[in-house]
């Protein structure tokens, strides 16, 4: 058995594996340089400058596009350089359609960048497959960005439904993989042409370095996404790559343990009575529930639930101890969000409101914590 | 005295904003490898929250950053290039026009050339050894006036004052790539420049070993534009190497003032070489800009040109230097030898090149801390193989 064959979880855990043949060391070491020496006039090792090539970088960006089942991989300094990388195929006068419930650091992207440089976002319900279509016969789409589940209301796009669309308009479907990761979802497998990671989250899972990925499914989007990679430079450094390929060794024990105890917590949110509606497509009462079991393989650690009110919502924050209230998610310990004030704020508030996103919901990362102590620590909170 | 407020500038650079962490008193600033911050309450808006948005070891490095140039702030980034491309991007849009230097780095020919101009920002190049050129070329649309002096690879210097006026004239944004003579040579800001820009790879980084990029903005308007785009794009620089940023600014001012003193010795020895077509080097009182950087600059820097003889001359040294490390990149502890038609400038079309002097005989010589006597007799013994 060669190593690309076999479950993820085996190749989750060997990614970075004796890539050095010279020592043979385990680990991948950290070629912390800028530069590289070459022999003669025009004689170059294959390394130049590691603004265009370093070598540990390398092995994460060849990992990750393994593990997505891509062409190629790029590893970038955040999720937002990521984003601003893929955004940049497109030119001046092209229409993204971009689901309307979306993470507001890529929605102030979209609106703040990418507009004024003459690419428009239009923002769509992509659960809703008519409407989509209706947006495709009516504007020529250059592009559709899908977030599945989305970001904060955990709504359920069928991706392969969007890719055909895509397809019969010679539209590129990108899909941001952050919440599920390689290991419950590949999009390409479902149609997707590039896939987005904001890499900080799950695949790194510590809460201790900021990572963007980008994986493309076909030569030529390979090529433009690593020009533009190089020519603008917002690259992942040697060490950031080491830390996150050593996050990756351990994703599916902890994105196993993180998913059994969301469960158990969803499960436990939604019969208590503070809780006015919990997100989270691993309960069968979820509308997109069944369609997410066909193209993931699991409901993944993330769930935003809505409280009685607002006022609730806030002494929740105040009062939490196991977990912190901080911004992001995806690491070992669980992380409570408030979306409207926090991830979300540079979204309007009508748009907001329209989705749902009031001051009265919360996002839970759920971390592998015992889930007593998460379930202990909620009830309290939610009961003072 | 103030130790944050010292009398000399080289003083300064070790005693700048993160000399110390006020909590332990540790004289090396920790690196903070957090992504995000615990809010201890909602209605309290805390100093960090992201490390996207701010991360306390970067800060530390911006802080300095902005402090050795005189800057409002300073932002840093994960390359040059990342940093030139929120510098410019936050000042045009789709429709408007820059005017830049023509002989420039090859990566950010490429970035105007090959990327902006995809999104509709047209720009001309111009020799702004010649203030007028710059001026003739300013469209209604013109928003950045973007200089690099000196220039990359033939060390043309551009008179940073005559340029400012220009800009202010035009209401335009100026800008200058600074990383050839990095803060300790130039202080551009304090000759009106809007924003400067590093490769701070290079100089202040000095060891080889990291990529960074700085951006450092003159008021606080300018500043929020970029720290927008900083946040909104996030090509920020990793808690590791802003420290490691940190650790190289340090020795800034002794790795410059020694290798500046050892590319005159160089520089002055290949002006005498049989071998040496010609040398540029804006530290020999026979270059053009000699005069005008004396008077701008604290400096001429450590970066130095020359052309051989013959192709064959050049192939034959390439191949011998034993101390020269030949590869791209400059400014670290070790000399670097690059070839800029095949290496640096390679993005740059043979046309333009030739139109610029970039010649294939052309070598660009970055000097390190290796002693000037065991340099010059390695390029001695490579150029002349017995």
């Amino acid at each position: 058995m060669n190593k690309n064959q076999g479950n993820i979880a085996t190749k989750l855990c060997q990614v970075g594996l004796c890539t050095d043949e010279k020592t043979g060391a385990i680990s991948t070491p950290i070629y912390q340089t800028a530069t590289f020496r070459h022999i003669g006039p025009g004689q170059s090792t294959g390394y130049d400058y590691s603004r265009t090539l370093n070598p540990t970088r390398e092995v994460l960006e060849k990992e990750i596009a393994g593990l997505e089942n891509g062409d190629c991989g790029f590893a970038f300094s955040s999720g937002m350089a990521a984003i601003a990388a893929v955004v940049g195929i497109f030119k001046p006068g092209d229409t993204i359609l971009a689901s309307d419930d979306l993470y507001g650091g890529t929605y102030r992207f979209f609106e703040t960048f990418a507009r004024p440089h003459g690419i428009k976002t239009l923002y769509v319900d992509t659960t809703k497959d008519k409407e989509v279509a209706a947006l495709f016969s009516k504007e020529k789409i250059a592009g559709i960005f899908i977030e599945t589940p989305t970001n904060p209301i955990m709504k359920i796009t069928d991706v392969k439904k969007m890719a055909a669309l895509a397809k019969n308009n010679n539209a590129i479907v990108i899909v941001d993989n952050t919440f599920m990761t390689p290991l419950l979802q590949q999009p390409i497998g479902l149609g997707a042409d590039v896939v987005i990671h904001s890499g900080t989250k799950f695949l790194a899972g510590h809460n201790d370095t900021l990572c963007g990925l980008v994986v493309t499914k076909s030569q030529k989007l390979s090529e433009r996404i690593g020009f533009i990679q190089n020519a603008s430079g917002g690259i992942l450094s040697p060490f950031d790559s080491w830390l996150v390929l050593r996050g990756i060794k351990t994703l599916s024990v902890r994105l196993e343990r993180s998913q059994n105890n969301a469960q158990k917590i969803a499960t436990w949110l939604s019969r208590h009575p503070h809780v006015v509606n919990t997100y989270y497509p691993g309960l069968v009462s979820h509308p997109g529930a069944a369609l997410h079991k066909k193209q993931a393989s699991g409901p993944g650690a993330i769930i935003s639930f809505r409280v009685t009110n607002a006022k609730r919502a806030l002494s929740i924050l105040r009062n939490v101890k196991v977990i912190s209230f901080a911004e992001s998610l995806g690491g070992v310990e669980t992380l409570i969000t408030h979306p409207s004030r926090q991830t979300h704020t540079d979204i309007p508030l009508t748009t907001r409101q329209c989705l749902g996103i009031s001051d009265d919901l919360l996002r839970l990362s759920v971390g592998i914590e015992h889930v007593d102590d998460l379930i202990a620590d909620l009830k309290t909170a939610l009961e003072k | 005295m103030d130790i944050h407020n010292p009398v000399n500038y080289d003083t300064s650079i070790l005693h700048g904003a993160a000399d110390r962490d006020e909590v332990t008193g540790a004289l090396s600033i920790p690196i903070y490898n957090a992504s995000t911050f615990h809010q201890k309450d909602i209605s309290v808006r805390q100093e960090f929250d992201y490390g996207r948005s701010g991360n306390p070891t970067r800060k530390a490095l911006e802080e300095t950053l902005a402090g050795l140039e005189s800057g409002h702030s300073a932002y840093a980034f994960s390359s040059g290039m990342s940093a030139i491309h929120a510098a410019i991007t936050a000042f045009v849009k789709a429709g408007d026009h820059i005017v830049v230097t023509r002989d420039i780095y090859g990566g950010s020919y490429r970035f105007l050339t090959g990327f902006l101009s995809k999104f509709g920002v047209t720009h001309t190049f111009v020799d702004t050894t010649d203030p007028k050129n710059a001026l003739a070329a300013i469209q209604p649309n013109t928003k950045i006036l973007f200089l690099e002096s000196p220039s990359n690879p033939l060390l043309k210097i551009t008179d940073i004052v005559a340029h400012v006026k220009i800009a202010k004239d035009h209401d335009l944004v100026s800008m200058i790539d600074n990383t050839f003579l990095s803060p300790y040579f130039l202080r551009p800001l304090e000759l009106g420049i809007d924003i400067s820009i590093h490769s701070a790879t290079k100089f202040l980084g000095g060891h080889s070993d990291l990529i960074a990029g700085a951006v450092i903005a003159k008021t606080k308007d300018l500043a929020s534009s970029v720290h927008y785009v900083q946040n909104t794009c996030g090509a920020v620089l990793s808690p590791q190497d802003s420290w490691l940023l940190l650790r190289g600014i340090k020795t800034l001012a002794a790795r410059m003032t020694h290798q500046q003193k050892t590319a005159l010795t160089v520089a002055a020895w290949l002006q005498k070489q049989s071998w040496v077509k010609s040398v540029f080097f804006p530290g020999l009182q026979t270059h053009p800009g000699h005069n005008i950087l004396t008077g701008q600059a604290h400096g001429f820097g450590c970066v130095l040109s020359f052309e051989t003889d013959t192709t064959e001359r050049l192939n034959t040294l390439v191949k011998n230097v034993k101390i020269l490390t030949v590869a791209v990149s400059l400014g670290g502890v070790e000399s670097i030898l690059s070839f800029p038609a095949k290496m640096s400038h390679a993005a740059m079309p043979a046309s333009t090149r030739a139109q610029l002097g970039i010649s294939d005989t052309l070598l660009r010589l970055s000097i390190g801390l290796e002693n000037a006597d065991d340099i010059i007799a390695d390029l001695d013994n490579s150029a002349k193989p017995s």
